[in-house]
């Protein structure tokens, strides 16, 4: 590790005090010596920067990935994700165990940490909760948590059997390391395509109702105040979903959420284009769901924002909208929609929106980062708030190309991203 | 007049203008399918594929009837289950087919947006023949031209839709056309079997068959498909005939001179009596001819639209 930079100078967005204004960052091994609030000019050079207005926040954090490698090379690597991270202002990712074969022995743990030593960014595996996510099984945690997994999730599905969610709430907690839960209940979603609304009405296609998120959330909060385990539920979509959350929250059982961009910013009404980058899991929903997630944002009744990145090939997103994979991409539209979204409709500030990419997940993961505090990683995400782009897919560093938000004008860009003090992304 | 469309991909969005203009052009069609010699040299030269990737008997055949008295070249191209299982996508199917020259395709396809896929994709003029439980436009417009044909208007007819709506293209296709021309729409059947928010698209909804029935014009009968018992959205077909089964009792509470429409096939016995189904006020069988009708119109003005047509 070369650690080149040693001083920052820049406008800081600190999520735990609130304090946005000038700073100087002292780096020294990779790691933040000190702030000062009171800088002194600096002029950039070999080993210091200075980013006069740009906003400086803790290296963003995406707990929710999915990397294509091992399995599917084509659509996503390690490495090609890891280059899309950083370039989306990421300086950590989680990736999810459903590859091919899922991460669900200490042996693909072990092939992620080895793949990932020479990405420019942090990997951190998530294991599986049950062998090959069959969802009969409990996958061996705490060899699999020693050996660096820092959550288990049968991401892609939901755990169906809920005897076996709650015997894996009980052992995760001899592992200290939360479950991740994609809420869906298979038999209520049945062969759903969309969001099951008026749209879905309109177009006959097969509809995935709310409460097919909404029971297994409500489940998941059952088992984890009767357990006293902990539970993280993914991609929050609905209005509902997010009332049981608040409600939990309220009832102090150890639950945490999180919500994509997709799903604060997208309606279902847009699926009458028939642009199968828009079929996404869990799916787009409706007007007063994405009005229940920003809100959930904005109480903290949703903790954090990840971006539930899921590549697919363009051969596979051209199949008819019955027949493409689910998901899309979003390392790279992430921060743009944060800002266009949250940041200039009012809905978060600036500390609040760094919160919910940066400390929060570090804290749900506990994993470090997420803080200016002396000893932290020196991992920063610096932020043209300003800067107006518009989303075009062959700019990716992804390897896929599935995105929703195609053509879509966005203001706030990521122009650098560091990770332990070098810079790993910029577009100064 | 010519069409504002280029493509009929569904009656959603169509206006008024548009769907008069098919069902007036209609008109003078199915006189040409009453003459000795059933045919004309309107579209010597157009070629059109027929592409079905579900089976269907009525629908393309009356496609191939209505391309071939309009003197057209027509080929037909069968293929079960998705482009997913078949290993080529349906782009790589309609272009090859394109590579050829031709100038319209009639898809038939299992999957909700196919037709508007394609319609992106391709320079010909497509023609959805029914996607999924989307739209059947086709079916829609030949509903409409036969109700017409009967009371002389649209506007203010009190037409019923009975039965499986939940996936059923015909009945949004029958909804959206109709209500653009000014009918009153409702629909009736077991609440499993209605889509979720229906009334949103300016219905009303019955699951009371007597009720539904009072006071209605025309009463446009769905098969009912013995699949829905088994995925558990009715508890018998027993209970469904009996329930929802149009027999001629249910007859008494609909206004004098009403029709019963059904688009095919039947379940004789199961939603439709068969003592209803050949009775005089039943247009079963007219429905079928104005399909070919209705269907020459719409190939005609879409040609013409592309400027291929031959003026004789």
């Amino acid at each position: 590790m070369k650690n080149d930079i040693t001083q920052i100078n820049g406008k800081i967005v600190d999520p735990l005090t609130g304090y946005v204004g000038k700073a100087t960052i002292h780096i020294s091994g990779g790691k933040i010596k000190k702030v000062d609030k009171r800088p002194k000019s600096i002029s950039s050079g070999k080993k210091s920067l200075n980013l006069d207005d740009l906003l400086i926040c803790p290296g963003f954090i995406d707990m929710h990935v999915h990397l294509r490698e091992p399995g599917r090379e084509d659509e996503e690597t390690i490495m090609s994700g890891s280059e899309a991270a950083a370039a989306g202002g990421f300086t950590s990712i989680a990736c999810m165990p459903n590859t091919e074969p899922p991460l669900d022995t200490v042996g693909s743990i072990e092939y992620v940490n080895d793949r990932s030593m020479v990405a420019p960014i942090k990997v951190y595996p998530v294991g599986s909760i049950t062998v090959g996510q069959k969802g009969e099984r409990l996958v061996e945690m705490q060899e699999m948590a020693a050996c660096g997994a820092v959550a288990f999730s049968d991401d892609g599905y939901g755990v169906q059997n809920n005897d076996i969610m709650r015997r894996a709430l009980e052992y995760a907690k001899s592992c200290d390391v939360p479950l991740i839960s994609h809420c869906e209940y298979s038999d209520l979603a049945a062969e759903g395509v969309m969001n099951e609304s008026f749209i879905s009405s309109q177009l006959g296609m097969k509809g995935i109702p709310t409460v097919a998120e909404e029971l297994m959330v409500a489940r998941e909060i059952m088992l984890a105040e009767y357990t006293k385990g902990r539970v993280h539920i993914a991609h929050v979509s609905t209005a509902g979903a997010v009332e049981l959350v608040r409600r939990a929250k309220r009832a102090k059982i150890n639950v945490t959420a999180e919500a994509t961009p997709h799903h604060f910013t997208l309606t279902d009404d847009e699926v009458k284009s028939f642009n199968t980058n828009l079929k996404i899991n869990p799916p787009i929903r409706g007007k007063k769901d994405v009005e229940a997630v920003r809100k959930g944002l904005k109480d903290g009744t949703i903790d954090a924002i990840a971006t539930d990145h899921a590549p697919h090939s363009v051969e596979e997103k051209e199949f008819e909208f019955d027949y493409a994979p689910f998901g899309a991409i979003g390392l790279e539209t992430a921060v743009g929609l944060l800002v266009t979204e949250l940041i200039e409709n009012k809905i978060l500030d600036w500390p609040t929106a760094v919160n919910r990419l940066s400390t929060a997940p570090a804290v749900i993961l506990g994993i470090p980062g997420g803080s200016f505090e002396i000893g932290a990683p020196a991992d920063f995400t610096i932020i043209d708030p300003y800067l107006e782009w518009e989303v075009n897919p062959d700019d990716f560093k992804s390897l896929s190309r599935n995105t929703p938000f195609a053509g879509r004008k966005l203001t706030g860009k990521t122009v650098m991203t560091i990770v332990d003090g070098n810079v790993v992304y910029s577009m100064l | 007049m010519s069409l504002k469309i280029r493509h009929l991909l569904g009656l959603e969005g169509v206006d008024a203008d548009d769907i008069s203009l098919i069902l007036d052009t209609a008109i003078s069609f199915k006189e040409v399918l009453s003459r000795s010699i059933p045919k004309v040299p309107t579209l010597r030269g157009v070629t059109i594929v027929n592409l079905f990737y579900e089976p269907s008997t009525r629908t393309r055949i009356s496609f191939e009837l209505a391309e071939k008295r309009l003197s057209a070249d027509t080929v037909n191209f069968s293929a079960s289950g998705s482009s997913a299982s078949k290993g080529e996508s349906l782009k790589d199917t309609v272009w090859n087919i394109e590579a050829m020259k031709i100038d319209m395709v009639v898809i038939r396809h299992s999957a909700p947006g196919s037709p508007h896929y394609l319609a992106e994709t391709c320079e010909s003029t497509i023609i959805n023949a029914g996607d999924g439980a989307h739209e059947h436009p086709t079916q829609g417009l030949l509903d409409m031209f036969t109700m017409r044909e009967k009371y002389g208007r649209l506007e203010g007819l009190k037409v019923v839709i009975v039965g499986d709506i939940k996936h059923s293209r015909v009945a949004r296709s029958n909804i959206w056309g109709l209500l653009t021309m000014g009918a009153e729409v409702s629909v009736c059947g077991p609440p499993t079997l209605i889509p979720v928010e229906m009334e949103k698209f300016g219905v009303k909804v019955y699951d009371d068959l007597d009720e539904a029935l009072m006071g209605a014009d025309v009463v446009n009968i769905l098969r009912i498909q013995k699949e829905r018992q088994k995925s558990g959205l009715l508890p018998s077909m027993r209970e469904y005939s009996r329930y929802y089964g149009i027999t001629k009792d249910r007859l008494k509470n609909l206004n004098d001179n009403f029709t019963i429409m059904h688009p095919g096939p039947m379940n004789r016995g199961v939603e439709i009596s068969s003592e209803v189904a050949e009775a005089p006020y039943s247009v079963i069988l007219p429905q079928v001819t104005n399909g070919v009708a209705v269907r020459m119109a719409l190939l005609y003005l879409l040609s013409a639209r592309r400027g291929r047509v031959n003026e004789e």
